[in-house]
C-alpha cells in the first residue's frame, strides 16, 4: 500500500523525469537569452522567454484542472475564473507599483480611476501596494470563492453536467461583472501598462527570465504537491468519489468534503497560475473570464490525458504551441483546428496522448504492482 | 514499548470488538431487544407506494433473509435504512437512539451499517487492496486521509480479509478487471472492513459459481452472531441453505415472517411468490 | 407548480386583454371611415376665393419664399396649407426636407435634388424637369425652428381630416399642448364633427390644456378642465398640471391639480408595470424559443448540445440568405425562411448526431466537449463564409411599428409576434411529442432505451430524428431572433448559457418547466433591470439560479421516482 509523503513524491521516477525536463528546458532558455548575444543564431528572444513563461502558467492551470476533473471527475467549466481572479490580484499589485508614473500622474489612483473621476481608492484596493498582501490574496480570493461555491454545490449534490453548467454560469457572471466600470477593476480595458514588479522593470530581460523561472518553480512545486496528494489515501478517496460516489458515501466518507478540499486546492493553484501569467503578458482584462477560455482549458487536459498530471502539462503546452503557430500562419484555421481537436479527442482519444502512449507501450503495469507491494511497510 | 506501539491508531480508532464499539461513542444503544426497528414506513414515488406501512425488526446477531417478487420494495427498504431514501412516514431506529431517518448516508455508515449493493459497486480504478483500505473502519476526514499512512496491523487485517474472501492473490489487480463474482466478494470484503454492526446484503450470489455460492453461504453464516445480517436474495435454494428467519415482502409490506418451512407453506406466500416461480 | 402556472396564465391574460382592446380599435374605426368625409372635400379651403385658379394662388404663395423675411415665409406656409391644392402637403414636406430651392438664375422657386455636383430642377407643381443649376446657382429655402413647427402643426391640422381614425388620433396627439389660436380653431372645428370617441378624447385633452394654458380663462373653466384631463397620460397634461400646481393662486385649483397628478401617477405606474411585464414576456419568449430545442435534446435525450446556440445562429443566417435570394420579398420571405431554417438546422443537427454524438451516448461530459468543438467549427465556418461582421435582416413592414395603447404604453409588433410565435412553437412541439408516432417513440426511448429497442423501435433513427427536431427548432428560433438583433457569428454564444439556465431551472425533461422558467426568468430580468441596470440584472439572475440549483438540484419541476435516481 503506497502512501506517499513529500520526499517520495519528489524522488519517484516520474517526478524526477518531469522536474528534470522542466528545469533543464527553462535553464537552457534562460542561459540562451541572457548570455548569448542577440546577433547569434542561438540567442533566444525575450519574446520567446515570455511565451514559454506563459505556456508554463497555462500548464499550471491545466494541472489544477486535472486535479478536479481527472482525479475527482468534476468537470469545471469555470476554472478560468480562478485563474483570472489570481491574475487580477497580481494586476492590482502591479497597478499600485506604477505609482505616479501613470498618464495622469496621480500618486495613488490608477489611471482608469482618475479617468472615471474617482476621488479615492476603493476599500478593496487597499493593501495591494504590499507584495506580500497581494500574494496572499492571489491564493485567498480564488480559494475562498471556490470554497463557498463548492460548499454550496457539493453539499446539495449538484453533480455532472449540472455542475459544469453552473460553473460556466459562474465565470460568465464574473465576466459580466468585471466588464462594468463601476466595479473598479478597469472595466473593459482591465489592468495594464504595468511598470515593474518588486522594483525590477518588467521590460528587463533578467526580470522576464526570473518570471519564467518562478513559473517553472510554481509548476514543479504544484506537480510534486499534486503527486504527493494523489498518492495518499486522500487522493485515492478522491478518485473513489469520481468512480463510485455513492459507494464512498456508504463507506462513511463525507464525499462533499473531499470534493471541496480538492476543488479549493485546485482553485488556489489556478489563482497562482494567473498571478504569474499577468506580469508576463502585461495585461489582465475581463476576457480572461470568458467561458470560452475555461472550456478551451478543458481541451488541453483532454488532449494530454486525464489523471496523470503530466498529461495535462503536455497537453497545455502542445495545444498552446499549436495555437501560437496556427494563429501566426493562418489565423482563420485556428478555430477549425481547435474545434476539430475537441471532437477528435473525445471521440477517438478519450485517454489523451498519454493514454495513447501507454497503450502503445503496453507491458507497463507489472513492475508498478511489485513496487506497491514493496511499499506496504508503514511509513 | 516500541515507537510503533506508541503511535498505534488501532487502539483509538481501529478494529474494535462488537459491542464495545460505537463509532459515535455513547450513541448506539443496543440495550433493547432489537438492533433495527422499522415501524409503519411508507415511501411513495409519484403516487406509487414502494413501501406501504412496513414494519420490521432485526435482532442483534440475527441472519435474516428477505424475499419477495420484483417491485416488492426490497431495495427501497435498504435505501431507507441506509439513508438514500427518506420515508414519507414512519420511523426507523438503529439501536435505541439513532434515528436513521434524520441521519445522512455517511453518518449511518459510520454508525455501523454496511451495505452491499445489488449491482456490485467497487472502485474500478483501484486495486483490491486499495478498495479495502478505503473501506476500512477508522477516521474518514480529509486531513487524516492525507496525513495518516496505513499501519502494519491495518495492512495485516486487510490481507486477512482478502484471504477470507479468497482474493489475496488478486490484491494488486485493479478491481475493474476482476470477474463479476470476484467483484461481489470484494464488495463483501469492503463491507466487512467497515466493521459494521448490521450488514445489508443485496443479492450476494448473482454471477457466482456453485463453489462461490457455497463459500458465500458459509461466510454469511459465520458473520451472523457477531453481526446482524440482512440478506435480500431471489435464489430460494440459497435462502434455504442459510436462513433461520425469512421475511416475505409483497407490495411494500410484510406478507409473512417466520421459519423457512412455515413461510414456504403459507398459502398467501405460495400465491404471490412461490406460486409464481414454481 | 400550479401556482406558478397560474401566474403565467395571468400574465398571458394581461397581454391578451391588452391585445384584444387594441385590435378592437381599428375594426371599430373601420365602420367610422364611411362616415368621415371623403378625401379632399373635407379639407378646409375657405380661404381660396372662387374663380382664382388654385394653381395660380399656389404659385403666388410659393414666390413669397424668395423673401428673406421669416414672417413672409410664415404667411406663405399658411396660405399653401389652406390652398386645398393636392400638391400643398408635398411642397411643405419638401420645404422641411430642404428640397425646395430658390433658383437664382431663373429667380423662381423650384424643387431640386443634388445631382453631379449641381442641382436637378423640377417644377414645384407639375414636377416636370426644368433643367439644371450649378451648385451655387440655387439654394434651399431657409426656414427656422418656428417655421418648422408651424409646418408640422399645419400638417397635423390637415391630418385631422384624414379618413383613417388612427391617423386622426395621431395628428390630434401631435397637437396636444399646442396653444396656437389657428390650431385651436382647427381642433374646435374637428371636435364638433368628430365621431370617434378615441380621437375625440385626444382633441378634448388638447383643448382642455389650452384652457389651462390660457391666462384669461376663468377658475371654473380651469377646474372643469383639470377634472376632464385627470388620468390622461399625455405628457403635456402632466406638464400643464405641474405648472398650475406651482403657479395658480387659487387653492381649489392647486388641490384639483394635485389630485389629478396623483391619479396620473397611479395610472402611469400601472402601465409601467404592464410595460415591464410585456418586455419580460417578450424576453421570456426569446429564451423559450432558444431553450426549447435544448430542452428536447438535453431533457429527453440527455445530450448536452453546446452547439445549440450555433444552430440558432444558422437559422438566423438562413433568414439572411433567404432575404438575399428574394430581395423584393421582405414582406413574405419569412414564410420561406421558417421552413428553410428548420431544415438547415435540423440537417446540421442530424449530421452532428450521426457524426459525433452517437459515439458518446452515456458520456454526457464528453458530449459537452465534443459539441463545443462543433460549435467552434460552425462559428468559424460562418465567419469565413459570411465575414465576421454582423449582418442585418430587414424586418417586414407588418412587424415594425408598435401597437400604441396610450401615450406611455405601446406594444412593439415584433415583440408581440415573438411572444405569439414562441407559444405556437411550444404548443406545436407539445402536440408533436404527445400525438405523433415520433413523439411516442421519443418518449419511449428516453424512458427506457433497452425496452424500446426490444419493442422494435429503431432507437438509432429515433435519436437522429429527435436531435433533428430539437435542432430544427433552434433554427426557427434563429429566424425569430434575426428580427430582434443583428445576425453575427456570436449570436448563438449569447444565448447558450441563458438557454441552459432556463432548462436547468425548469427541470430537465419537463417542457412545461421550460416554459415557466423562460417566462419567469425573462420577467425577473426585466423587473430587476430598471433598478440595477441590464448587466447587473443578468448577473443577479445568474447568481440566483446558481443558488437555486443548490437548493433544488433538479429544477422547479423535478422528475421523481426510480428513473430519476440513476
Amino acid at each position: 500500500m503506497r502512501h506517499s509523503d513529500l520526499t517520495t513524491a519528489l524522488t519517484d521516477r516520474t517526478a524526477k523525469t518531469f522536474l528534470g525536463i522542466l528545469f533543464g528546458a527553462v535553464l537552457i532558455v534562460a542561459l540562451l537569452n541572457l548570455l548569448v548575444p542577440a546577433e547569434s543564431g542561438l540567442h533566444v528572444s525575450s519574446y520567446t522567454v515570455s511565451l514559454l513563461g506563459k505556456y508554463l502558467c497555462y500548464a499550471l492551470l491545466a494541472l489544477a484542472l486535472d486535479l478536479v476533473w481527472g482525479y475527482c471527475g468534476i468537470l469545471s467549466l469555470g476554472h478560468g475564473a480562478f485563474f483570472a481572479l489570481g491574475g487580477y490580484a497580481m494586476g492590482m499589485y502591479l497597478m499600485r507599483q506604477i505609482g505616479d508614473r501613470g498618464v495622469y500622474g496621480h500618486p495613488t489612483l490608477p489611471d482608469f480611476m482618475v479617468f472615471l473621476n474617482w476621488e479615492e481608492l476603493p476599500w478593496y484596493w487597499h493593501g495591494f501596494d504590499s507584495f506580500g498582501f497581494a500574494m496572499i490574496m492571489v491564493a485567498l480570493v480564488p480559494g475562498v470563492l471556490a470554497f463557498v461555491f463548492g460548499w454550496l454545490a457539493f453539499r446539495s449534490r449538484v453533480t455532472g453536467v449540472y455542475l459544469s453548467i453552473i460553473t460556466q454560469a459562474l465565470t460568465y457572471a464574473l465576466m459580466l461583472a468585471f466588464f462594468r466600470n463601476e466595479l473598479g477593476f478597469g472595466g473593459n480595458n482591465g489592468l495594464t501598462d504595468f511598470k515593474d514588479i518588486l522594483g525590477f522593470s518588467l521590460r528587463e530581460d533578467s526580470t522576464r527570465v526570473a518570471l519564467l523561472i518562478a513559473s517553472a518553480v510554481a509548476l514543479g512545486g504544484a506537480f510534486v504537491l499534486s503527486r504527493w496528494i494523489t498518492g495518499t489515501r486522500l487522493g485515492r478517496t478522491v478518485m473513489a468519489v469520481r468512480d463510485a460516489e455513492s459507494r464512498a458515501r456508504f463507506l462513511g466518507y463525507r464525499t462533499e468534503h473531499y470534493k471541496l478540499w480538492i476543488f479549493t486546492l485546485s482553485a488556489v493553484l489556478a489563482g497562482i497560475a494567473g498571478a504569474l501569467y499577468v506580469p508576463q503578458v502585461g495585461i489582465i482584462n475581463p476576457g480572461e473570464f470568458s467561458p470560452l477560455n475555461s472550456i478551451e482549458l478543458v481541451v488541453w487536459v483532454a488532449v494530454g490525458g486525464r489523471a496523470t498530471l503530466y498529461g495535462a502539462v503536455i497537453g497545455a503546452i502542445l495545444v498552446n504551441y499549436g495555437k501560437t503557430v496556427f494563429t501566426g500562419v493562418m489565423p482563420e484555421a485556428w478555430l477549425f483546428a481547435l474545434g476539430g481537436l475537441f471532437v477528435a479527442v473525445t471521440v477517438f482519444l478519450p485517454q489523451g496522448l498519454v493514454g495513447l502512449a501507454q497503450s502503445l507501450l503496453k507491458p507497463k503495469r507489472q513492475p508498478d504492482a511489485t513496487d506497491k507491494e514493496a511499499d506496504h511497510e508503514p511509513a | 514499548m516500541s515507537l510503533r506501539d506508541t503511535f498505534r491508531r488501532d487502539q483509538v480508532f481501529g478494529p474494535l470488538r462488537p459491542g464495545t464499539r460505537p463509532v459515535r461513542p455513547g450513541q448506539l444503544d443496543t440495550g433493547g431487544k432489537h438492533i433495527l426497528y422499522m415501524e409503519d414506513i411508507t415511501v411513495s414515488f409519484d403516487g406509487f407506494k414502494a413501501l406501504n406501512d412496513l414494519t420490521l425488526y432485526i435482532e442483534p446477531g440475527e441472519l435474516r433473509c428477505i424475499i419477495g417478487p420484483n417491485g416488492a420494495g426490497k431495495s427501497t427498504m435498504m435505501d431507507v435504512i441506509t439513508g438514500k431514501t427518506r420515508p414519507d412516514t414512519g420511523s426507523c431506529f438503529f439501536g435505541q437512539t439513532l434515528d436513521l431517518t434524520r441521519m445522512s448516508e455517511t453518518e449511518i455508515a459510520t454508525a455501523g451499517i454496511g451495505r452491499k449493493f445489488q449491482k456490485p459497486t467497487v472502485f474500478p480504478e483501484h486495486t483490491a487492496l486499495e478498495n479495502l483500505e478505503l473501506a476500512m473502519a477508522g477516521p474518514k476526514g480529509t486531513w487524516q486521509a492525507l496525513l495518516q499512512p496505513v499501519t502494519g496491523q491495518q495492512y495485516d487485517w486487510m490481507a486477512q480479509t482478502l484471504e477470507t474472501v479468497g482474493l489475496l492473490a488478486q490484491k494488486n489487480q485493479l478491481a475493474g478487471a476482476l470477474s463479476h463474482g470476484q467483484k461481489q466478494w470484494l464488495e463483501i470484503a469492503m463491507v466487512l472492513m467497515q466493521k459494521p454492526r448490521l450488514l445489508l446484503v443485496d443479492e450476494p450470489i448473482a454471477g457466482m459459481t456453485r463453489q462461490e455460492v457455497e463459500r458465500t453461504a458459509e461466510l454469511l453464516q459465520s458473520l451472523a452472531g457477531e453481526h446482524s445480517v440482512m440478506v435480500v436474495e431471489h435464489d430460494m435454494e440459497f435462502i434455504r441453505s442459510i436462513a433461520n428467519t425469512v421475511t416475505v415482502l409483497h407490495q411494500g409490506s410484510v406478507l409473512a415472517e417466520g421459519r423457512m418451512q412455515d413461510v414456504q407453506n403459507d398459502p398467501k406466500v405460495i400465491e404471490v411468490y412461490l406460486g409464481e416461480t414454481g | 407548480m400550479p401556482r406558478v402556472l397560474l401566474l403565467i396564465f395571468m400574465l398571458l391574460g394581461v397581454a391578451g386583454t391588452a391585445l384584444a382592446q387594441t385590435s378592437a380599435a381599428p375594426t371599430d374605426d373601420a365602420g367610422q371611415t364611411t362616415m368621415a368625409s371623403p378625401d379632399g372635400e373635407g379639407r378646409p379651403s375657405e380661404s381660396v376665393a372662387p374663380g382664382v385658379s388654385k394653381e395660380e394662388a399656389l404659385r403666388t404663395s410659393l414666390a413669397k419664399f424668395k423673401s428673406r423675411d421669416f414672417d413672409v415665409k410664415a404667411e406663405a406656409i399658411e396660405t399653401i396649407a389652406r390652398s386645398g391644392h393636392e400638391r400643398g402637403e408635398a411642397l411643405l414636406q419638401a420645404l422641411l426636407d430642404r428640397e425646395l430651392l430658390h433658383d437664382l438664375a431663373g429667380d423662381r422657386i423650384v424643387l431640386g435634388e443634388q445631382a453631379d455636383g449641381g442641382w436637378a430642377l423640377r417644377d414645384p407643381i407639375s414636377e416636370e424637369d426644368v433643367g439644371r443649376a450649378e451648385a451655387r446657382a440655387a439654394r434651399p429655402v431657409i426656414i427656422n425652428n418656428r417655421l418648422r413647427q408651424q409646418i408640422r402643426d399645419l400638417k397635423s391640422v390637415t391630418a385631422l381630416a384624414n379618413p383613417n381614425p388612427l391617423n386622426r388620433r395621431e395628428a390630434a396627439r401631435r397637437l396636444v399642448g399646442n396653444t396656437d389660436p389657428v390650431v385651436l380653431d382647427a381642433l374646435r372645428a374637428r371636435q364638433a364633427e368628430e365621431a370617434n370617441p378615441l380621437v375625440k378624447g385626444v382633441i378634448d385633452t388638447a383643448l382642455n390644456i389650452a384652457v389651462l394654458r390660457d391666462p384669461a380663462s376663468h377658475l371654473n373653466e380651469r377646474l372643469n378642465a383639470i377634472d376632464a384631463v385627470a388620468g390622461s397620460l399625455e405628457p403635456a397634461v402632466r406638464n400643464v398640471l405641474r405648472d398650475r400646481l406651482a403657479q395658480s393662486d387659487a387653492a381649489a385649483e392647486r388641490n384639483a391639480a394635485e389630485r389629478a397628478l396623483s391619479k396620473i401617477d397611479q395610472r402611469t405606474e400601472r402601465y409601467e408595470t404592464a410595460d415591464t411585464l410585456f418586455f419580460g414576456l417578450s424576453l421570456g419568449s426569446v429564451l423559450l424559443l432558444a431553450a426549447i430545442g435544448l430542452a428536447i435534446t438535453f431533457g429527453v435525450m440527455g445530450v448536452i448540445n453546446m452547439a445549440h446556440g450555433e444552430l440558432i445562429m444558422l437559422g438566423a443566417y438562413t433568414t439572411f440568405v433567404v432575404q438575399q435570394i428574394f430581395p423584393d420579398g421582405h414582406e413574405w420571405s419569412l414564410l420561406v425562411a421558417l421552413p428553410a431554417a428548420f431544415l438547415v438546422s435540423a440537417l446540421v443537427g442530424i449530421v452532428i448526431e450521426r457524426g459525433v454524438i452517437r459515439f458518446l451516448y452515456g458520456r454526457p461530459l464528453e458530449t459537452l466537449l465534443a459539441t463545443f468543438g462543433v460549435s467552434l467549427i460552425l462559428q468559424q465556418a460562418v465567419r469565413v463564409i459570411f465575414s465576421p461582421l454582423n449582418r442585418s435582416v430587414v424586418t417586414p413592414e407588418w412587424m415594425s411599428g408598435a401597437l400604441e395603447i396610450n401615450p406611455i404604453f405601446s406594444l412593439t409588433y415584433n415583440r408581440l409576434y415573438i411572444i405569439v410565435f414562441a407559444l405556437i412553437v411550444f404548443f406545436a412541439l407539445q402536440l408533436v411529442l404527445k400525438k405523433t408516432r415520433l413523439g411516442l417513440q421519443v418518449r419511449a426511448v428516453s424512458q427506457n432505451r433497452g425496452t424500446a429497442r426490444a419493442m422494435g423501435i429503431r432507437s438509432e433513427r429515433v435519436n437522429a430524428l429527435t436531435f433533428g427536431l430539437g435542432s430544427g427548432i433552434a433554427g426557427i428560433a434563429g429566424v425569430a431572433l434575426a428580427q430582434l438583433t443583428n445576425v453575427g457569428p456570436n449570436l448563438g454564444q449569447a444565448y447558450i448559457i441563458d438557454s441552459f439556465m432556463v432548462v436547468v431551472f425548469g427541470g430537465v425533461g419537463n417542457l412545461w418547466g421550460t416554459l415557466t422558467a423562460a417566462f419567469s426568468l425573462g420577467i425577473a430580468n426585466k423587473i430587476i433591470e430598471p433598478m440595477a441596470g441590464a448587466v447587473l440584472a443578468k448577473i443577479m439572475v445568474l447568481v440566483f439560479i446558481i443558488l437555486f440549483i443548490q437548493r433544488k438540484p433538479r429544477g422547479l419541476f423535478p422528475q421523481r421516482g426510480r428513473a430519476a435516481e440513476e
